[in-house]
């Protein structure tokens, strides 16, 4: 027992130097991953002590890092790609969605590419344009693609780990506002979900929140609030947005009965959309509400000042709540 | 360096003449009569492969087809000039580059027939399948030198595409990585003068090799049209690849004699006196002359590279024709690579469904 107490970007950087002291076919790449150890600092000495064939750093160029890690990938390498912002990964897309993800599906299973693309990912920081965004469905409806995200430090120190070791590829998305958060958990303890499976944070009765990622903290301080109203949530975080674990989901929605699904993202055709639509499939005569969304509008991710309009927070999930609970 | 891109190199004049370039005949020095039939015998045979594919397509039994019609020596010169453990990064006119590797003319044309994706396993040929987004390779064939240049192996990559690619960001991308890690990659340009409809000029006003300049990467033109000097240039960049001295820029000038695809029409975009100037400069018509000129052609070895042709052609044709339809439920295989719980009920939803489609139709017949 080693419990410890980390950030979440600092359990992401903890879970990269497991994986390159266990595998020495993992190697690390990106824009300033290197000396100044990602401008989030997630990579900060992993060059220092791996030396700079495992933790490279490389040209600004987007498609040229995951075009370039594909490559590795063929060779027998399981290249860990940073994406440095959301907003930047567009030019990576067809070496993400038309190489990567098909190969191996192309060469019918005779080559995989086992790479880890992560992707500081959300708002709520107060960035400029091009550092908030939410592009989590266009690599969930491509197919050959696992796609997580964690919510915590303790998911992000194993998750990481597990994505790495997948021999898919993994898009990995780290919610960065939710990187300076801390918890306290066991470094040296075994994962105890499976990388594809949701966890249910809280347990309750009266109806459902799914959620994910950086919303998940602020679905709990919902539920927190609901309870003092006597209402009773249950919370689940999908980790998992690629595939999806619907079977946990399903199992809460035959308890409550009612089902609210939150994210940063647009909320036209967001994976909020997919949730309701299977459970509404699914569980349609255990439900005593529509299914509901919440999410970002269906914007440009707005300016600074007014991201607070468009990020979910706990009045409107409990808002969401309310109506759900009214029909 | 200027030189070399203003005179691009040949070692055989269009007459079948050897050209005197000491630099360039001593990378070929080995090349004796019986290499040079052998290097004949590939021209021939790859020509035979486009033209029975191409065939195909016309007969109905394929739904693309790429020719290289015209491109036999720059493939030839290059992919020879290749060790077995190099690895080939092609596009999707690289016929005789998969065919020198070793790639099974049967199972060439499955991508073309709509049967498969890819045609054979990349990893046994060290040649992957063809690249349809043009460029992409580019940077597949870095990451994968740079891979082998920290394996400490002593290989090289080739990155084969057309001048059309060099217009792409993949390819710039490529060039700037490749350089920046001094991966042993070989970047190798058929300039083939049009991208479908598009002319060379389009993609650059100076001519392709020059790009490399901006990168600080050594660049070669050559004559993509003589099999002697491609295979010199060629085997000069991939040893300067494996020894770690880095990449090297080819651009082979060539000329693409057929349709850009089975689906293009080129009348529409140029003239018949400009490919008959190029027909003038045919790559096999050009070693037949080699070959005269240097008493090598008889009718038994004409009479032997015909038949190989003949066999392998024979052997495409029984690939592609006989080439079964994959059953149905094999679309759900090998998305991913581990199980996929999503994936794995659609496969059985749809199991089910063509279950009951199949009773459904055995008992109203």
């Amino acid at each position: 027992m080693s419990t410890t107490r980390m950030s979440l970007g600092a359990a992401v950087g903890a879970g990269l130097r497991r994986a390159l002291e266990r595998d020495r076919k993992v190697v690390i790449m990106g824009e300033d991953v290197g000396r100044l150890g990602g401008v989030f600092r997630v990579t900060d000495t992993l060059q220092k002590d791996f030396g700079d064939n495992r933790v490279i750093d490389t040209p600004l160029a987007e498609s040229g890092i995951i075009g370039a890690a594909f490559g590795m990938a063929l060779r027998g390498y399981r290249p860990v790609c940073e994406i440095q912002f959301d907003g930047f990964v567009y030019p990576a897309f067809d070496q993400i969605v038309s190489q990567v993800a098909k190969i191996h599906y192309r060469t019918e299973g005779k080559v995989t590419a086992p790479l880890t693309i992560r992707i500081p990912y959300g708002g709520g920081i107060g960035a400029v344009e091009h550092h908030s965004e939410s592009p989590e469905a266009y690599f969930v409806h491509t197919a050959g693609l696992r796609v997580v995200t964690p919510s915590n430090p303790g998911d992000a120190f194993h998750m990481i780990q597990q994505s790495i070791a997948s021999d898919d590829p993994v898009v990995f998305f780290e919610p960065k506002r939710r990187y300076w958060d801390t918890a306290e958990f066991d470094v040296d303890a075994a994962p105890d979900l499976p990388l594809h499976s949701a966890r249910v944070l809280r347990e309750g009765s009266d109806a459902t929140i799914v959620t994910y990622g950086s919303v998940v903290p602020t679905a709990l301080s919902a539920a927190a609030i609901a309870e003092q109203e006597g209402n009773s949530l249950e919370v689940i975080d999908l980790r998992s947005l690629s595939p999806i674990d619907f079977p946990t989901v399903e199992r809460s929605v035959r308890k409550t009965g009612r089902l609210v699904v939150a994210h940063e993202a647009s909320t036209f055709l967001g994976l909020g959309a997919e949730v309701a639509a299977r459970i509404s499939e699914r569980c349609f005569y255990q439900l005593e509400a529509p299914v509901l969304r919440v999410g970002g509008f269906d914007i440009p991710y707005p300016p600074a000042k007014l991201e607070r309009h468009h990020l979910p927070d706990a009045d409107r999930l409990l808002d969401a709540v309310d109506r759900s609970l009214a029909a | 360096m200027v030189d070399k891109i203003a005179y691009p190199v040949q070692l055989l004049q269009p007459d079948g003449r050897r050209v005197l370039r000491p630099e360039y005949t001593n990378l070929v020095r080995d090349i004796g009569p019986d290499e040079l039939r052998a290097l004949y015998e590939d021209l021939v045979v790859t020509r035979r492969i486009d033209v029975e594919a191409t065939a195909l397509q016309r007969q109905g039994e394929l739904g693309l087809w790429a020719p290289m019609l015209g491109q036999e020596a720059a493939q030839v010169g290059s992919a020879r000039a290749l060790r077995p453990d190099d690895y080939a990064f092609v596009s999707y006119r690289e016929h005789a580059v998969a065919y020198c590797r070793g790639v099974d003319p049967a199972e060439m044309t499955r991508m073309w027939r709509g049967t498969a994706h890819s045609g054979w396993d990349p990893h046994a040929v060290k040649v992957t399948n063809p690249a349809i987004v043009v460029g992409s390779q580019g940077l597949h064939a870095t990451g994968y030198a740079m891979g082998a240049h920290l394996d400490g192996a002593e290989i090289a990559t080739i990155a084969y595409f057309g001048d059309g690619a060099t217009s792409q960001g993949d390819i710039a991308e490529a060039l700037g990585f490749s350089m920046s890690f001094n991966a042993p990659v070989v970047f190798f340009c058929q300039n083939n003068q049009w991208a479908i409809s598009e002319p060379v000029h389009l993609q650059s006003p100076v001519p392709i090799a020059q790009r490399a300049a901006g990168y600080g990467m050594p660049a070669v033109r050559v004559d993509g049209n003589d099999v002697l000097a491609v295979l010199a240039v060629t085997r000069q960049a991939t040893q300067r690849a494996r020894e770690g001295s880095g990449p090297t820029f080819i651009e082979a000038i060539t000329y693409r004699m057929g349709p850009h695809t089975t689906s293009d029409d080129p009348t529409r975009y140029r003239s018949s006196a400009e490919t008959a100037e190029w027909k003038a400069r045919d790559p096999i018509d050009r070693m037949h002359r080699l070959l005269d000129w240097e008493g090598l052609l008889d009718g038994a070895f004409l009479t032997r590279v015909r038949t190989t042709a003949d066999e392998i052609a024979a052997r495409l044709r029984s690939g592609a024709v006989g080439a079964p339809t994959p059953p149905p439920l094999s679309v759900f295989d090998h998305v991913y690579a581990s199980e996929h719980p999503l994936l794995e009920e659609e496969r059985a939803e749809y199991a089910a469904y063509l279950a009951a489609v199949t009773d459904t139709e055995e008992a109203l017949s």
